[in-house]
This record gives C-alpha cells, sequence and structure tokens, in this order.
C-alpha cells in the first residue's frame, strides 16, 4: 500500500470512484480510494439506477440533464469495453392528487426553460406508452424520454477501471479508521493496513459519512435510511419506461435482461439494519400489481435491502467541510446518488483542483444547515 | 478458433472464460464476481454454480475453498408468484 497520497478518497462507491477518476484523468497523481469492504458492497450496488432529469428545483434540473449527458457517452468516455446498460426508456411520474397535477406542470415548465423534453400527458395518452397501465386513479402524467436507467455494477466497474488506467489506486477490505489532524489541517489518514500521509481527504462514504467525518471531528449531518427493493424473474420486454408515484410512493422498472426492479420508501427510521422484510414484500406487491396486473404471474427472485444517505434537506453535500483545512464532502445525495454520481466526480475534481466547476456548487455546501438556507425539492419519493 | 465453452452459471449463461477474465483483472470476491458476470443472481439464485465458482476461485487464485467468503443468501429462498403472495394461502409449488 502506499505510504502518501496526494489525495486520498474515503468510500468506493459510486461517487467514490467517480471523483477518482475524474481528478486522476485531470492530471493528478497518487490519487487512492479506500473501501472498507468489497467494491460493490455500499448502497450503489444496491439500488435501483434510475437516472432523471425531471426534477422541481433548477439546481437538480441542471444536474440531471449534465449527469444524463454524460451517461449517454461513459462507455466512450471511460473507454469501457464491456457497456454500462443506460437505457433510456424515459419515466413515466403518475399523478394521482390535484396537488401533484399542479406540480408537475410548475415542473414541467420549469424543465422546459432549463431544456429538458418533458412533457404532460394525460392518462390516455401515457395508455400509448404502457398499454398495460391501469390508469385507474390517475389524474394526470409527466414523462420525459430522456429519463432511463443503467447497470450500476457494469458503471461502477467503468469507473474503477479507468481511475485505475489513470493511475489511481483502489484499496478494498481497507477502511480508514482515524483522520489524523494537526492545527486544523488534515495529515494523513490511518486504515487497518497502514497510515497513508496526504493533505487532502475527500468523504464518499455514503451512509456511513457522519461516522467518517467524526475521525476527523467534522460534523457531517447525514444519517442512514433503509430502503428495500426487490426483483422479480426475466420476461419479455413490456415496460419501456420507470413508473413512478409519490404520492402512491412507488417506483418500477424492467431491466434490459427483463427483470422488474421495484421499491417503496418506507417510513423513515434511523438504522444501519440490512435485514428484509416480508411485509415489504408484501406491500410491494400490492402496489405493483395495482398498476400493472399482469405482474400477479411472474415471480419474485430475490428482495434486499440498501441505505440512502439522508440529508437534512434531502440534497447532496458537496464542497468542503468547515471545521478542517483539505477536507471535501460529496455525500448526503438522499437516495440520488446513483444518477448524479458521473456529475459529482466531475465538479467535486474541479473543484478539489481550483478549477472553475462547470456547473455552480456553492449553494450545495454543508454550511448552509447552519445558515438556515435549506434547499426545497418537491419532486422526490 | 473454437475455443471450448464451459458453462459455470446456466441461468445467467455464464462461461468458465468470463469468470477466469473477471478474475484476471483484479476481482477476486464472489461477491464481486456475482455482480460484474451477474454468476449467481439468476433463476435458481446460484444452487447450482455457487459451488463451480467457489471452486474456479479457489484454483485461480490459490486459496482453500474454506477460506473464501461466499455470497449472502437474499430471501425468498424459493420463487413465489406474487398472486401467491397476495392470495396468501395458496401453495408455492403447484403455482
Ligand atoms: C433500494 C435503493 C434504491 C435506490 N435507487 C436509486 C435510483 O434509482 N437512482 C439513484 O440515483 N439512486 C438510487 N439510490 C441511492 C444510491 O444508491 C445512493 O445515493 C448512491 O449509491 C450513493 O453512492 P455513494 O458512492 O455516495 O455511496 P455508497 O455507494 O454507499 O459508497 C460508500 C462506500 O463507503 C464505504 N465506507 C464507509 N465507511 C468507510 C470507511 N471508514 N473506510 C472505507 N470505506 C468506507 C462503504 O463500504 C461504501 O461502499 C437507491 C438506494 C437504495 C438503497
Ligand atoms: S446457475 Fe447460476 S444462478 Fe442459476
Amino acid at each position: 500500500m502506499k505510504k502518501t497520497a496526494e489525495a486520498v478518497i474515503i468510500g468506493g462507491g459510486i461517487s467514490g470512484l467517480s471523483i477518482a477518476y475524474n481528478l486522476a484523468s485531470r492530471g493528478m497523481r497518487d490519487v487512492v480510494v479506500l473501501e472498507k469492504n468489497y467494491l460493490f458492497s455500499g448502497s450503489t450496488g444496491r439500488c435501483g439506477a434510475g437516472v432523471r432529469q425531471q426534477w422541481g428545483t433548477e439546481m437538480n434540473c441542471a444536474l440531471g440533464k449534465a449527469t444524463c449527458e454524460i451517461f449517454e457517452n461513459l462507455n466512450e468516455m471511460l473507454d469501457f469495453e464491456d457497456d454500462i446498460e443506460f437505457k433510456q426508456g424515459g419515466y413515466l411520474m403518475m399523478a394521482v392528487t390535484e396537488k401533484e397535477v399542479e406540480l408537475f406542470k410548475k415542473n414541467v415548465e420549469l424543465q422546459h426553460k432549463m431544456g429538458i423534453p418533458s412533457v404532460m400527458l394525460t392518462p390516455q395518452e401515457a395508455l400509448d406508452i404502457v398499454p398495460e397501465l391501469n390508469i385507474e386513479g390517475i389524474l394526470a402524467c409527466a414523462f420525459c424520454n430522456k429519463d432511463g436507467h443503467a447497470n450500476p455494477f457494469k458503471t461502477m466497474q467503468a469507473y474503477a477501471e479507468a481511475a485505475k488506467r489513470h493511475g489511481a489506486q483502489i484499496y478494498t477490505y481497507t477502511e480508514a479508521t482515524g483522520i489524523d489532524v494537526e492545527q486544523g489541517r488534515v495529515k494523513g489518514v490511518e486504515t487497518n493496513r497502514g497510515y497513508i500521509s496526504t493533505e487532502k481527504v475527500v468523504i464518499a462514504a455514503g451512509a456511513w459519512s457522519r461516522h467518517v467525518g467524526k475521525l476527523a471531528g467534522c460534523d457531517v449531518p447525514v444519517r442512514p435510511e433503509r430502503h428495500q427493493i426487490l426483483v422479480t424473474e426475466p420476461v419479455n420486454p413490456i415496460l419501456e419506461p420507470m413508473l413512478m408515484s409519490f404520492a402512491g410512493n412507488i417506483y418500477l422498472q424492467q431491466e434490459p435482461g427483463g427483470e422488474f426492479i421495484m421499491g417503496y420508501g418506507p417510513a423513515p427510521h434511523e438504522t444501519f439494519n440490512l435485514s428484509s422484510t416480508w411485509d415489504f414484500v408484501e406491500t410491494m406487491c400490492k402496489k405493483a400489481t395495482h398498476y400493472l396486473p399482469y405482474l400477479k404471474n411472474i415471480r419474485i427472485v430475490r428482495q434486499w435491502a440498501g441505505l440512502y444517505e439522508m440529508s437534512p434537506d434531502a440534497q447532496p453535500i458537496l464542497g468542503r467541510a468547515e471545521e478542517v483545512e483539505g477536507i471535501y464532502l460529496a455525500t448526503g445525495f438522499s437516495g440520488h446518488g446513483f444518477m448524479f454520481g458521473p456529475i459529482t466526480g466531475q465538479l467535486m475534481a474541479e473543484y478539489i483542483m481550483g478549477l472553475p466547476t462547470t456547473l455552480p456548487i456553492d449553494k450545495l455546501d454543508v454550511g448552509r444547515f447552519k445558515r438556515g438556507e435549506l434547499i426545497s425539492e418537491p419532486s422526490v419519493v | 478458433m473454437t475455443k471450448s465453452k464451459t458453462i459455470i452459471c446456466r441461468c445467467e449463461d455464464v462461461t468458465l472464460e468470463e469468470i477466469e477474465a473477471v478474475i484476471k483483472k483484479g476481482y477476486t470476491s464472489m461477491e464481486e464476481i456475482k455482480r460484474i458476470t451477474r454468476c449467481g443472481m439468476g433463476q435458481c439464485q446460484g444452487r447450482t454454480c455457487r459451488s463451480l465458482l467457489l471452486a474456479e476461485l479457489a484454483k485461480a487464485t490459490n486459496t482453500p475453498p474454506s477460506e473464501i467468503k461466499v455470497t449472502t443468501y437474499r430471501p425468498p429462498v424459493k420463487n413465489v408468484k406474487m398472486s401467491v403472495i397476495l392470495g396468501g394461502m395458496e401453495d408455492e409449488e403447484n403455482s
């Protein structure tokens, strides 16, 4: 293992790997990624991997659009010999209350201003996209054909391999156990496999970011929230877009391989527990077969759980830590960190290297919570 | 050019060559290999291929099989139709 590094990134999920690639490809030497477990063990390896541009704030629309454009070209950009399987089947957002209809209309208006090609659809028009959809109770839909999903494992693999080609080191089964701070500046990272001295540390530790922050005496306001998800046997492709309802609390999609993946957000409670429950399966089946009755005949093959890394306003935390010089934060994605991964890596690398950032990130700093400048995004499950 | 094709995972159609290639790339844990190749993620959930993968991994990395960490068994252990879960009563085996 290396004894010194220009930057040490704590966390080998999509965020850490994307930051590592972007730093290394911009010429930073000796970039190290520490992953306490195996490479796909965090939330990224457990996620639904949906990618969308349909957001309700200008900033999220801008981030969503930029990240989507990176996904479209990611295989070439990373010189990936395999395929990240980015499929743009669109997101069909179903409104079931008048309030939601109004919100979607406002969102679509904003999205158009941002150059995002979303549209409002009547339930009848939605049937053109999903003929088997049960439209009972659906008042209207919003749809954007640029939204979609990718294979999270292949996406991580693509970033990891490209980062390594540019000279970055990725150490799995290597846990950051201490962060060495002297006179308000970071000096190095202690791990279970030895000490690495460095002047730059990036905390990209997902739901574990608060613990990692504490190692340096930094307050990183991120709490874990367990979310469950299940997958069915593969069947013929019948569902193009991701189906999503905020009020109905569900998302559901069919993978390129034919499996359906679906989940919903349970009542929030702080936990690192990763067990799956029977309750979830039952409720999930009720919700899913309501919208797509044909799912009744399809078998569930696997269920699991993962953690959302929740910030106080459910928006990302990007920038530097306030307490210690040299510590950077890329966390708090609150369940949307997969899609934001590509743009996060680019913005953080630019920021850390003192380059102008492609999009402004100053509003996403950790200081906003103390200043009371929380961001309000209406469009989340 | 016809290299013999040995199938390790029947459900996901993963060959021995593919497994060897990812091991060579440095992915040496069963959890990583499962996620990259889908070996073990198919309909039988690895019942058939898990031991084959373990043996290959042991051979390729020169590690005794007993020292390799095997992948987590995810519930439900048996494939279940949604209608069965919703009905709650029917016999899984007959559905
Ligand atoms: C069920 C579910 C569905 C989701 N669906 C979507 C979706 O459709 N679209 C979307 O964009 N997002 C989705 N998400 C959210 C997404 O998975 C996360 O926001 C994203 O993966 C965060 O990536 P990350 O790299 O920041 O964190 P992670 O992937 O969690 O990586 C952090 C890593 O840090 C490591 N680590 C922690 N502490 C230490 C330490 N001390 N030393 C070394 N390593 C350490 C962990 O082991 C972990 O691997 C979903 C999440 C869940 C749970
Ligand atoms: S043979 Fe590999 S999952 Fe069934």
